[in-house]
């Protein structure tokens, strides 16, 4: 047996599928595009190289558009900590005390959650039709008609408009990891509170909610990650417009990659995207240890 | 907690109301698509907006199938999702018996690689993926799908596959072992059996990832044979803009299988969302 485990040629036979497709496909791809960012080119004629050119003309080009599209990535990011996460964490709360109908209501939550993406988009907009969508059809009919709009069309509220279905849709997910955090702690803390005679409110703010630091840790990169390499979503309802005013920097890399065929500027957006995620999570992996210590 | 939870006070009755009013939220949106889906636009656009309809009309799906395609860009889905669920199994369950179980030097750094992939996003990499494509002529085809979506999902298929493995008792193997089994036996016969829980839930997981997938798809794939159905609705809503039905008619085609697999098995489901982010 010990023998067995030890013959090289099957540990390698074992492995290879998965290398093959880590190395051919991740791997090397990376690096590939780490060297494309220093090229000036254009995928027909020959390439040259231009150092870190690239990353600089891609944040000091107006034309490009990518300092926009990084404040709606922020933007978005910013409303799903501030918004999403706490209507999440309500849900979470309310559900893991016990209440009447509680896989009843976690499963409808976490519909949203397994639809594709791309369906989510088409459904929003029709919901957002200025002419027949459910919110401008509701407002002509309460009455309010004034405050129809073509919320997608303006540039003033496109963005906000991208970011509702993204609550829509996540608000469960993350209720699921904090619910499943809740329902892994232990117990006995929350009973001897109660004994305590803590309310409700103070068992969750100095008691669950702090050993759920993990699980928001958890959520708080994801909501930043996710925010910041968001596509399918914002291709499917606006594709950055009207007049880039919903630019995200992958739509931007998109085009600069399949539309201008500028493969240096492209690969330079994409290492850009790569690097401010992992630099986020590290971020916000350093500001949760802080607080702990604080705490 | 039991006891508590019978009593009926109005605390009890707010949190109830919120969390119906949620489910409206959550749950109308889809109502709607279900309802305009079998409607005529007469219908959608004015006469009974968010009520059933009045005439049921199933013309819209036979269109969504027919002209819209739809059919062909649901079987392509389906076979580019089973082919990539098949082959991230069977490469992450090898990989994950000889990273768990092999005794070499390297394979805890070998590990941690596969793994450093969960946070590595698609877009890394897609400019070479697709040259390296067009250079072997393999844009446009299912292959310019199914690798890629096998190797993204890969990383999170080992980290799962290894947390339950290492739980598997060796004696099972040792004894097969002893039964003159030789190594690709006593996995194929032992631990592929036993792994079972584990690759419904890593199964789910992929499905879910290589079913709904957008970016790849649009910019590998611009032959409409081998279109995926993410891309199908995309493009049947650009054909058929100012009619609804059939485009209602597609995004319930596009979301009932997912959605028959969520009603059987919804906890499965969850769990497998959950285990792959808690995890990594």
């Amino acid at each position: 047996m010990d023998k067995m485990m030890k013959n090289r040629l099957a540990i390698l036979l074992f492995l290879l599928p998965a290398l093959i497709l880590f190395i051919g496909i991740i791997i090397i791809p990376i690096f590939m595009s780490g060297y494309y960012s220093f090229l000036d080119w254009d995928g027909i004629t020959k390439s040259t190289f231009v150092g870190f050119q690239n990353y600089i003309q891609m944040f000091t080009k107006r034309t490009i558009g990518l300092g926009d599209a990084m404040r709606n990535a922020f933007v978005l990011a910013a409303l799903s900590v501030v918004i999403q996460l706490p209507i999440s964490l309500f849900f979470a709360l309310t559900l893991a005390k016990g209440i009447r109908g509680e896989r009843f209501y976690i499963s409808v939550f976490f519909i949203p959650v397994v639809i594709s993406t791309t369906v989510i988009g088409q459904l929003w907009l029709k919901i957002y039709n200025p002419e027949y969508g459910i919110i401008n059809s509701f407002l002509r009919t309460v009455g309010l008609g004034e405050f129809a709009k073509t919320w997608l069309g303006d540039a003033s509220t496109a963005l906000v408009a991208v970011f509702i279905p993204i609550l829509w849709q996540y608000v469960g997910y993350h209720m699921l990891l904090m619910y499943t955090g809740i329902k892994s702690q232990p117990q006995e803390l929350r009973e001897a509170a109660m004994i305590d005679g803590a309310s409700e409110w103070q068992i969750s703010r100095y008691v669950t909610i702090p050993l759920l630091r993990p699980v928001l840790q958890v959520c708080v990169i994801f909501a930043i990650t996710g925010s910041l390499k968001i596509f399918d979503l914002v291709y499917v309802l606006t594709n950055g417009g009207p007049a880039h005013a919903s630019e995200v920097p992958t739509t931007i890399m998109v085009k600069m990659l399949f539309l201008r065929n500028n493969y240096g500027i492209g690969s330079s957006i994409a290492m850009a995207i790569i690097f401010l995620c992992l630099l986020f999570a590290g971020l916000t992996k350093r500001f949760f240890r802080t607080e702990e210590v604080s705490a | 907690m039991s006891k508590r939870r019978m009593i009926v006070t109005p605390r009890v009755i707010g949190r109830q109301t919120v969390l119906i009013i949620w489910s409206l939220v959550q749950l109308f949106p889809l109502y709607w698509m279900l309802t305009f889906s079998l409607k005529e636009n007469s219908e959608i656009f004015g006469s009974n907006i968010i009520g059933l309809p009045h005439k049921w009309l199933w013309s819209n799906y036979t269109q969504a199938l027919g002209a819209g395609n739809m059919l062909q860009y649901f079987m392509n889905s389906l076979f580019v999702t089973l082919m990539t669920i098949l082959i991230t199994v069977l490469a992450a369950t090898l990989a994950t018996y000889a990273l768990t179980r092999m005794v070499w030097r390297g394979r805890k750094i070998t590990m941690s690689i596969f793994l450093l992939g969960i946070t590595i996003p698609i877009h890394a990499v897609i400019l070479p993926v697709f040259l390296v494509l067009s250079k072997l002529k393999m844009v446009n085809s299912y292959q310019a799908l199914i690798i890629p979506y096998s190797a993204f999902a890969l990383s999170m298929a080992i980290m799962i596959c290894a947390s339950f493995m290492v739980s598997i008792p060796r004696e099972l193997e040792e004894a097969a072992c002893l039964d003159g089994c030789n190594l690709l036996g006593v996995f194929w016969h032992v631990i592929l059996p036993m792994m079972r829980p584990a690759l419904a839930t890593l199964s789910i997981f992929i499905f879910l990832q290589a079913w709904n997938e957008l970016m790849f798809a649009v910019i590998f794939i611009s032959d409409s044979k081998y279109r995926t159905i993410t891309v199908g609705i995309q493009n049947l809503s650009g054909s058929f803009t100012t009619d609804w039905g059939p485009i209602g008619a597609a995004l319930v085609i596009a979301t009932f299988p997912v959605l028959i697999a969520y009603a059987f098995f919804s906890r499965k489901i969850q769990e497998g969302l959950v285990a792959g982010a808690l995890k990594g």
